[in-house]
Order: structure tokens, then C-alpha cells, then sequence
């Protein structure tokens, strides 16, 4: 009983703002928009107004599903370099001394605390007089640099329990440094890789900000396409529409990949 | 003198013989070997001579270095002076995975994302072996340890004891130069531990392969060991076959951590062909076998392990070498045996044992009752200072 109650509060949080909104989205994506924004009301003079239209626009026109797999790969780039650049780091900092490894930590959430624009606008500054800027090399490197972090922290998380004494055990029965990487540490790490790619993957998806501001008119994201939606075109049922199939394509993605982090069970 | 004299007599077959100029060289030579943490002198120039085919421990308190000396062995570490040999070859330089040297960890390490037989044929694929013999010999391992049911199992769904069988076959089923156990038994409860304890004995027979055993108990040492080094402050304080540990410790430190002892004061009065004398004050004189070294006036104690002691209820033992009066002050019921404190006239304390051979019976003495004490010269052992 008393864990109800406990999360009552969380629950009517999530169920108010989060899951109401979300159902609103799909009715919104059946209806028509508005003049001046917002949306023409279902019941109109009698009349039903819902319709299919945006679906049809979305799946009538190529241009949608490009923008979608462009999005899909730079998400997939980012992720894959944040991977390779967060992974020694995050074995560097688990491997160090217990005094040296809070501030290490530190050192990487470090940047979270300046504000994201600024940051940006850095790039933007830095990116300039390289001739790089308006680049999808731009677009990428931002997204690198603002991700990194949440691929470093649950990879850190990760890699600091790992029993010394399985590497040891590994040595002493005959496995070389490589070995013992590709046989020990990665494997036992994989739950950490999922997470950060998570971590990274998503937000990276529905990102509009470093694309707009590093990016050139042809680097247009679906995150881009959806706040053009909503504020330029003022045409939210099309927005809505391009934001719920983002969210089932990402849901969809997410229970694949957590089909193949699972550990698998028996086979040699 | 050591080895000649300390290698049980039974351990000696035909095909020993027939390998007897490998047995010249030791198998492993710890020469001259020390190691320092900062402060702390974990191993201080400790010589051992390992030989084939030896159940060998390193018996000590928790600090003593005796974890160190193995990790030196293993190859993790590396002495700061002196040298490791095997089989004549000295280690030095040789990493940990080149060596033919396999280790049983504490925690036992095994892998958690592999199956039992992942773990077990883990040492055969890093030495490149052909996947039928690995599959022959994985079986073959698995047999001996009797896991082969579990093989398809993950480490987290076994019982201690069986992921202790685990580690040990992948120890085991490269069939290395030398076994390296350190405390492998120390994370299980007491009845599992005793039984272990003999699987122990018979695999180490079974496979042939040479164990060196790191325990801080010593029941275990005497239990299943050929020869035991005790350990102190990172030196050898003993090295000898259980029952000369036991029967003849050299020091005071080795006396007392092997087993229980009594320890009588004494002063030497005279080391002549009669034997050794001595004078425990109070009491009168006790008469030694007779050893080298002592010299007259010298002050030391004469060590008796309870179960030597003799006691009686009323009259004289006038028929041992020493026999005294005294008191019985307390008892202590074992269940198979029941230890008594006696108080002898000059007030030292001594720890007599009887075995309860009645059954239902707690005690043969009362408190406070009048006993007569007594053992034979070789009884026990002249300790200096």
C-alpha cells in the first residue's frame, strides 16, 4: 500500500504532462491545422474534420523518408565516434587511483555546466575560419562534443565494477593484453555500451539546435523539420504527426537493441 | 637437511626413482627472494626449494607475506632482490600468461558472462589448441571436478562450492607446471571447507600436478600438505613435513601458531650425555632430550603440546621421566575431547587433554581436584628466548 502512495506523486507527474500531451499529439496528427497555428477543432459545424492528411503527405513524398534516414545516420555517426572516443577515456579514469578518479569524472561533466548556446556559438567561432562551418563535418563534430559525456559517464559507471581479478585470472591463464580486452572487459562492458548509445543516440535524433547553427541548408534534420512545423509553417498536425513516427521508430529501435544486450544464454 | 630429511618417507615410489635427476633440480627455487611496499618488508629474503609432485604451504597470519611470495610466483609482481627459478629457468622477465604457472584466486575470478565450459576451456584457447581436443579434454576436466552436468550453467546459478570445482579444473586442465592456491577455501562455511579440504587431497594426487597452497589456517596446512613453510613478518620461520611442524616447532612464534602449546619457564641447568636439565622455578627440574646449543644458565621454555601430558586423578606417576602435582582449575568440553587447566604448584598453567572414550561422559576430573601431571623426556621441545 505504502509504495502506491510513494509513487503516487511521480505517476500523476508523468501521466499529466507527459502521457496527456503525448495522446493529444496523436489526435492533433489527425486533424487540421489552424489559420494562424494551433488546430481547427475535431467537431466542426456538425462535421468531423480528422483526416489521414498528414500521413499521406508524409508517406507521399520521398524528401520525408530521406530526411528521416539522414537523421537516423548521423545519429549512428555520432554514437559510433562518441563510442570510440568515450571508451579509453572511460578506462583510462575507472583504471586510475580512487583519489584522482573524482576529479577525472569532474573534468568531463565539467562543460554541462557552461550553457549549451555558448558552446555552440564557440564552434561556431572555431569552425569559421577553418571553412568547415556549414558543414554535416560541423553538425557531427557538435553533436560529438555536446554528447560525449552521457556516452563517458554510464561507460565509467560500467568499467569501475569490473573485478580486477577477472584481467588477473585471464593473464594467469594465458590471455595477452589484447586478449584479454576483446575476451574480458568488452564483453563484460556491453550493458554500459547500450546505455550510452542510448543515451546518445536519442537525444542526438531529435536535435535541431547544432544543426541549424552548424549545419547548411542541405543538413536539415527531422528535428528541424519538426520545430519548422510548428514554428514557420504553423502547421501542427503535420509536426505532430513527424513527432510520433520519430517516437516509433526510436521505441522501435530501443526493444531491438534491448533483444540484442540481453546476455545470451548457453552457446559457446 | 631440510629436504632430505623432511620429505615423508611413503611419498617415495619406483617411478620416483626412475625420475630422480629431475628431482635433483627442485621443480621451483625461491632464492634469495624479497619484496617492499613502501614501509612494509612483505617478503624478506625467503630461499624454498619446491619440489615435483609436492602438496607445499605457505601457512602464516594475514600480513605475513605469504599472498606476496605466491603473486611473485604468479608474476604479477616482481622481486625487488633475488630470484625465482623453474624447473631451472629463472623467471624473471616472463609475464604471468607465459608462464606454465596457473593460479586459484580467493574470490575464485571465474568469468561471469561465460558458461562453466567457457570458463574451463578458457586456458586451452589461449594456448591454440584444436577445438576437438579442447572439447575431449573440457570433458575430461569436467569429470574430475564432477561438474560435467553444469557445463552449460553461468557461475552466478552454482553453490561456493561448486564454483570453487569450477576454478579448479580451469586451473588444472592445462595441466601447468605448478598449481597456485591462495586460500581457496577461506570463503567457504566450515562442514563444506572440511570436505573440500579432502577433494583437495585426492585431486593434487589424482592429477600429479605440483600445488603450492597459501592458507592462514592451520588445520588445513597440517591436513593436507607434504611439507609446510610457516610464515612470519615475510620470513620463513619453519619449513618441515606437518607432523615435524607440529611435533618439533623451532621457535616460540611456530610453537604457538601450529596447534596449542604449553610453555613452561625454565632455566638450563646442564646439557650432558643424561639428557638435557632443566629448572622451572617453583617446581623443580625437567629433564630434556638432549639437543645442541643450550648453554648452562641460559633461559628459555620447555614447550608440550596438551595431548602429551599424562594426568591422573590420585597418586604419582613416578614412572615418567617428569611428573608433578597440581590442581585442576577449569575444563573445557569439546565433545570428543575435554581440555583441562592445571595449576602446578609453582601457579603456571598447563593444558592437559583427555579423549571422552565413555560415552555421555563430560569429564573424568573435577574443579579443584588434586591431580598428578607427567610426560616423558621426548614429549616435547627446549624453546630459547
Amino acid at each position: 500500500m505504502n509504495k502506491w502512495l510513494v509513487s503516487l506523486p511521480p505517476t500523476l507527474f508523468l501521466v499529466v504532462f507527459f502521457l496527456a500531451p503525448a495522446l493529444l499529439m496523436v489526435g492533433a496528427s489527425f486533424q487540421q491545422p489552424g489559420d494562424f497555428g494551433g488546430l481547427v477543432p475535431a467537431m466542426q459545424d456538425g462535421q468531423l474534420t480528422l483526416s489521414l492528411e498528414t500521413y499521406r503527405f508524409f508517406f507521399g513524398d520521398w524528401i520525408y523518408a530521406e530526411i528521416f534516414g539522414r537523421s537516423f545516420l548521423v545519429a549512428a555517426a555520432t554514437t559510433l565516434i562518441c563510442l570510440l572516443l568515450a571508451y579509453p577515456l572511460a578506462l583510462l579514469i575507472a583504471r586510475s587511483g580512487q583519489r584522482h578518479r573524482n576529479l577525472l569524472v569532474l573534468l568531463v561533466i565539467l562543460p554541462l555546466a557552461s550553457n549549451f548556446l555558448i558552446r555552440i556559438y564557440a564552434w561556431i567561432i572555431l569552425l569559421g575560419p577553418a571553412d568547415l562551418l556549414y558543414t554535416p563535418f560541423a553538425v557531427i563534430a557538435g553533436m560529438v562534443y555536446v554528447h560525449l559525456p552521457f556516452m563517458v559517464l554510464p561507460l565509467y559507471n560500467n568499467l569501475e565494477q569490473h573485478d580486477p581479478a577477472l584481467l588477473e585470472a585471464a593473464q594467469d591463464l594465458g590471455a595477452g593484453i589484447w586478449t584479454r580486452f576483446w575476451r574480458i572487459t568488452l564483453p563484460l562492458s556491453l550493458p554500459g555500451i547500450w546505455a550510452g548509445s542510448a543515451l546518445v543516440f536519442i537525444p542526438v535524433l531529435g536535435m535541431f539546435a547544432i544543426p541549424e547553427l552548424l549545419g547548411g541548408t542541405r543538413d536539415l534534420l527531422i528535428g528541424n523539420l519538426i520545430k519548422e512545423q510548428f514554428l514557420d509553417n504553423r502547421d501542427w498536425p503535420l509536426g505532430s504527426t513527424l513527432s510520433l513516427l520519430l517516437t516509433a521508430a526510436v521505441l522501435a529501435l530501443a526493444g531491438l537493441s534491448a533483444r540484442a544486450g540481453r546476455p545470451r544464454q548457453g552457446n559457446a | 637437511m631440510q629436504l632430505s630429511l623432511s620429505w615423508p618417507t611413503d611419498h617415495y615410489t619406483d617411478k620416483d626413482l626412475l625420475s630422480y635427476t629431475t628431482r635433483i633440480m627442485a621443480l621451483l627455487e625461491i632464492r634469495n627472494v624479497s619484496r617492499r611496499f613502501g614501509e612494509l618488508q612483505a617478503v624478506d629474503d625467503v630461499s624454498l626449494s619446491i619440489e615435483a609432485g609436492e602438496f607445499f604451504t605457505l601457512v602464516g597470519p594475514s600480513g605475513c607475506g605469504k599472498t606476496t611470495l605466491l603473486r611473485l610466483i604468479a608474476g604479477f609482481d616482481v622481486p625487488d632482490t633475488g630470484e625465482l627459478l623453474l624447473d631451472g629457468q629463472t623467471l624473471a622477465g616472463i609475464p604471468p600468461e607465459k608462464r606454465p604457472v596457473h593460479t586459484v584466486f580467493q574470490s575464485y575470478a571465474l568469468f561471469p558472462h561465460m558458461t562453466v565450459a567457457q570458463n574451463v576451456a578458457f586456458p586451452l584457447q589461449m594456448a591454440g589448441n584444436p577445438p576437438d581436443e579442447i572439447s575431449r579434454r573440457l570433458k575430461e576436466a569436467l569429470e574430475l571436478v564432477h561438474l560435467a552436468n553444469k557445463a552449460r550453467q553461468f557461475p552466478r546459478e552454482l553453490s561456493g562450492g561448486q564454483r570453487q570445482r569450477v576454478a579448479l579444473a580451469r586451473a588444472l586442465i592445462s595441466k601447468p607446471r605448478l598449481l597456485l592456491l591462495d586460500e581457496p577455501l577461506a570463503a567457504l562455511d566450515a562442514k563444506l571447507r572440511e570436505q573440500i579440504t579432502g577433494e583437495l587431497i585426492a585431486l593434487q594426487r589424482e592429477v600429479g600436478i605440483t600445488f603450492v597452497f597459501v592458507t592462514h589456517s592451520q588445520q588445513e596446512a597440517l591436513a593436507v600438505s607434504h611439507r609446510i613453510a610457516v610464515m612470519n613478518n615475510g620470513r620463513i620461520e619453519q619449513v618441515g613435513a606437518p607432523e615435524q611442524i607440529y611435533g618439533y616447532p623451532r621457535n616460540r612464534f611456530v610453537a604457538d601458531f601450529i596447534g596449542t602449546i604449553n610453555l613452561l619457564p625454565v632455566e638450563v641447568r646442564a646439557t650432558d650425555h643424561a639428557g638435557l636439565r632443566l629448572f622451572a622455578a617453583g617446581l623443580g627440574e625437567i629433564v630434556g632430550t638432549p639437543i645442541v646449543g643450550p648453554s648452562p644458565g641460559e633461559q628459555g621454555a620447555f614447550a608440550v603440546r596438551p595431548e602429551q601430558l599424562r594426568i591422573v586423578a590420585a597418586g604419582d606417576l613416578t614412572e615418567l621421566d617428569n611428573h608433578f602435582h597440581g590442581r585442576v582449575r577449569d575444563y573445557l568440553y569439546l565433545g570428543d575431547v575435554t581440555v583441562y587447566k592445571i595449576e602446578l604448584e609453582n601457579r603456571v598453567v598447563l593444558e592437559a587433554m583427555l579423549t571422552n572414550a565413555v560415552p555421555g561422559r563430560a569429564r573424568f576430573l573435577e574443579r579443584g581436584a588434586p591431580v598428578a601431571v607427567g610426560w616423558q623426556r621426548d614429549a616435547g621441545v627446549y624453546l630459547r628466548d
